[in-house]
C-alpha cells in the first residue's frame, strides 16, 4: 500500500519566548491510500493545525512530514490534495460553475476541458441545476457541496476537510455525510476529516484519531470495523453505538 | 477602528446621491416592474417637487428679492433663455472634470497595485496619502493656475486629478489588501501564484471599494473643476460664468448655471452607477430576493 501521509514526531510551536504555544507535539500518523481518517478532540487541541501542516499552509517546528513521499510544499505545488475549509469560502463574484473551475483555471486547463470537468463534479455533488447560480443563492449545505466539488475538480489523491459540516443542521449534516461516503466510495480518494462530532467521526471513518488538548497529541486510535456500505441502518446498529461509546470514553479518559 | 475605516465610512456618508442606488429594473418593463420602479422613485420625486413649490411659494409670500434668492420660475426661464451659453459652459467644465477624473483615477489605480504588491512602498506611501486626503486640496487651485496657464484646461484638470486621486487610491488599496484570510489560504492550497491571487481574488474584491470611491470622486471632480475656475479661467466655463453673472447682479443666470452643474453631476454619477452594475452584477447591493 502507498503511504499518503507519513508524519513522524511532528510538532508545532506558535510564537516564541514566553508567549510560545506548543500546539502539537510528537504526532505520528501513517495513512494509506483509501483511508478515511477522522481527527477528533476538544477545541484548541490542534486539529486544524495538523491539517494545515499537511496542507503546507503552516510549517512544522519539529519532526518529519511526507505527503505521497514528497515534501508538503512539493505536494501542494503538485496539487496532490484538495482542501475543504470550515466555511465554504466560495468566491462571491463567481457562479457555482466558475467556483468549481477556479483551480482548473489556475492550472491552465483548456476551456472545454474545464467546463466538462466542472459539469462532472457538479453531477457528483448533485448540483447540476445550480451551475449558473451565485453562492449567495445557495443554502449552507449546497455551498459546502460546491466547495467539495471544487476540491475534487483536479482529481487530487487526498481530500482534507476541516469541520466542513459544522454550520449545518442535523438533517443536512447526515445527508452530507452520506454524500461524502458515496464520493469516497466512487473515487477511491483518501480523506482526512476534522470534526467535533463523535457520531460523525464513527459513521464516516475507517480510523478515528482521538487527540488530547495542549499540547495536542494523538491519544488513542480506534479502528472502525463497521461494514464498508454504510447507511441509515448502520446508524441504528449496536456496533455503531459501541464504537461511539468507545470514542467518547477515549476522549474522557485522563480528564479531571 | 483604523483611520482607513474612517475614510470609507465617510465616503459612504457623503454619498448624497445614494438615493439613486437600488434596483432599476433592467429588461422587461412589466406593469409590476413599473410599479416597483414608481414605488421606489416617486417619494424622491415628490419631495423634490415639494421643495421647489415651497421655495417658489415662500419667496413670493415674503417678497424675497431676486438678488437674495431668485424664484425657481425665474431660474427656469433664465435656464431656457440662456440654454446654449449655459450648456456650452457646462460641457467645457465637464470636459475638464472628466479629463482630470480619468488622469486621477488612472494614477490612483497604478499606485494601488504598487501599494498592494510592495509592502515598503505601501508603508511609505499610505500615511502620506491619508494625510493628503484630509487636507483641502482645492486650495491648491491658484498655484496650479500659476504652474499651467490660467486659461488652459490643463490647470483645472490638474486640480481635479489631485482631488480625485487620494480617495480612489486609498480605498482601492484597502480593497486589494483587506481580503479574507480564508480566500488567501484557498488560493495557496491550489498553488496559485501571487499574480493569480491578485487577478482572481484581490481585484474582484477591490471592485466594490473602487466603485464606492469613484462615485464620490465623480461628484468631487465637478466641484473641484468649478472651484478651480473661480480662481480664474476662460470666460466660457461654469465657474467664471457664475462669477460674471453674479457680479452683474444677474442672479437667475448664475442659478441656471448651478442647475446645469447639478444636472451634469447627477448624470455623471448615474453613468458610474450603471457601470458598477455592469461590472459587478454579483454584488450584495444588487441582490434581489426573487
Ligand atoms: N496562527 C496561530 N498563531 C498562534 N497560535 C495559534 C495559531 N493557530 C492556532 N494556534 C493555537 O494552537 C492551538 C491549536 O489550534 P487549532 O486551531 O489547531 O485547534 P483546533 O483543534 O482546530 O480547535 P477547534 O476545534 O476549536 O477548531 C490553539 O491553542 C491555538 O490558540
Ligand atoms: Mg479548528
Amino acid at each position: 500500500m502507498k503511504m499518503v501521509v507519513d508524519a513522524r514526531g511532528l510538532g508545532k510551536v506558535f510564537g516564541s519566548g514566553a508567549e510560545a504555544v506548543q500546539a502539537l507535539t510528537n504526532i505520528d500518523l501513517r495513512m494509506e491510500t483509501g483511508d478515511f481518517i477522522s481527527l477528533i478532540g476538544p477545541s484548541g487541541c490542534g486539529k486544524s493545525t495538523l491539517l494545515r501542516l499537511v496542507a503546507d499552509l503552516l510549517e512544522p517546528t519539529s519532526g518529519e512530514l511526507l505527503i505521497n513521499a514528497k515534501s508538503p510544499s512539493r505536494a501542494r505545488l503538485d496539487r496532490d490534495y484538495g482542501m475543504v475549509f470550515q466555511s465554504a469560502t466560495l468566491l462571491d463574484w463567481r457562479t457555482v460553475r466558475k467556483n468549481v473551475e477556479l483551480p482548473l483555471e489556475i492550472m491552465d486547463v483548456a476551456k472545454e476541458e474545464r467546463s466538462r470537468r466542472a459539469s462532472e463534479m457538479l453531477d457528483l455533488v448533485q448540483l447540476e441545476l445550480f451551475a449558473d447560480h451565485y453562492p449567495w443563492q445557495l443554502s449552507g449545505g449546497m455551498q459546502q457541496r460546491v466547495a467539495i466539488a471544487r476540491a475534487l475538480a483536479f482529481q487530487p489523491s487526498l481530500l482534507l476537510m476541516d469541520e466542513p459540516f459544522g454550520a449545518l443542521d442535523e438533517m443536512s449534516r447526515e445527508l452530507m455525510q452520506q454524500e461524502v461516503l458515496r464520493l469516497w466510495g466512487e473515487t477511491g480518494i483518501s480523506v482526512v476529516f476534522v470534526t467535533h462530532s463523535i457520531p460523525e467521526a464513527v459513521f464516516l471513518s475507517t480510523r478515528v484519531l482521538v487527540m488530547t488538548p495542549r499540547p495536542g497529541r494523538i491519544k488513542t486510535e480506534i479502528a472502525i470495523d463497521l461494514p464498508t456500505e454504510r447507511d441509515l441502518s448502520t446508524r441504528e446498529s449496536p456496533r455503531y453505538f459501541e464504537l461511539i461509546t468507545e470514542v467518547r470514553e477515549a476522549l474522557r479518559s485522563g480528564e479531571s | 477602528m483604523t483611520e482607513r475605516d474612517d475614510i470609507i465610512r465617510e465616503s459612504h456618508e457623503t454619498d448624497v446621491l445614494s438615493a439613486f442606488e437600488g434596483d432599476v429594473p433592467v429588461g422587461g418593463r412589466t406593469p409590476a416592474a413599473i410599479r416597483e420602479f414608481g414605488g421606489k422613485y416617486l417619494p424622491a420625486l415628490f419631495s423634490f417637487l415639494v421643495v421647489i413649490l415651497l421655495w417658489e411659494g415662500l419667496t413670493r409670500l415674503f417678497g424675497i428679492e431676486t438678488f437674495v434668492l431668485p424664484k425657481p420660475s425665474e431660474i427656469i426661464s433664465s435656464f431656457v433663455e440662456t440654454w446654449d451659453v449655459v450648456w456650452g459652459a457646462g460641457f467645457k467644465t465637464l470636459s475638464e472634470a472628466l479629463g482630470g477624473f480619468v488622469i486621477g483615477v488612472s494614477a490612483a489605480l497604478l499606485t494601488s497595485f504598487a501599494a498592494a504588491r510592495w509592502v515598503r512602498f505601501r508603508e511609505g506611501m499610505l500615511p502620506v496619502a491619508i494625510a493628503a486626503n484630509a487636507t483641502p486640496i482645492v486650495a491648491l487651485a491658484p498655484i496650479f493656475n500659476n504652474w499651467f496657464s490660467i486659461t488652459s484646461p490643463i490647470s483645472k484638470m490638474a486640480v481635479v486629478a489631485v482631488v480625485v486621486y487620494f480617495p480612489v487610491m486609498i480605498n482601492t488599496t484597502r480593497g486589494l489588501l483587506e481580503v479574507d484570510q480564508a480566500e488567501l489560504e484557498l488560493m495557496r492550497s491550489v498553488a496559485a501564484t501571487p499574480a493569480e491571487t491578485m487577478r482572481r481574488v484581490r481585484m474582484p474584491h477591490a471592485l466594490p471599494f473602487f466603485f464606492a470611491s469613484v462615485k464620490v470622486a465623480s461628484a468631487l471632480s465637478l466641484i473641484a473643476a468649478i472651484v478651480a475656475e473661480y480662481f480664474g479661467g476662460p470666460q466660457d466655463v461654469l465657474g467664471q460664468y457664475i462669477i460674471n453673472r453674479a457680479n452683474l447682479f444677474q442672479f437667475p443666470d448664475a442659478w441656471a448655471a448651478i442647475l446645469v452643474a447639478s444636472i451634469l453631476g447627477v448624470a455623471f454619477y448615474l453613468v458610474i452607477l450603471a457601470a458598477e452594475r455592469l461590472v459587478m452584477p454579483w454584488h450584495v447591493s444588487f441582490r434581489t430576493s426573487k
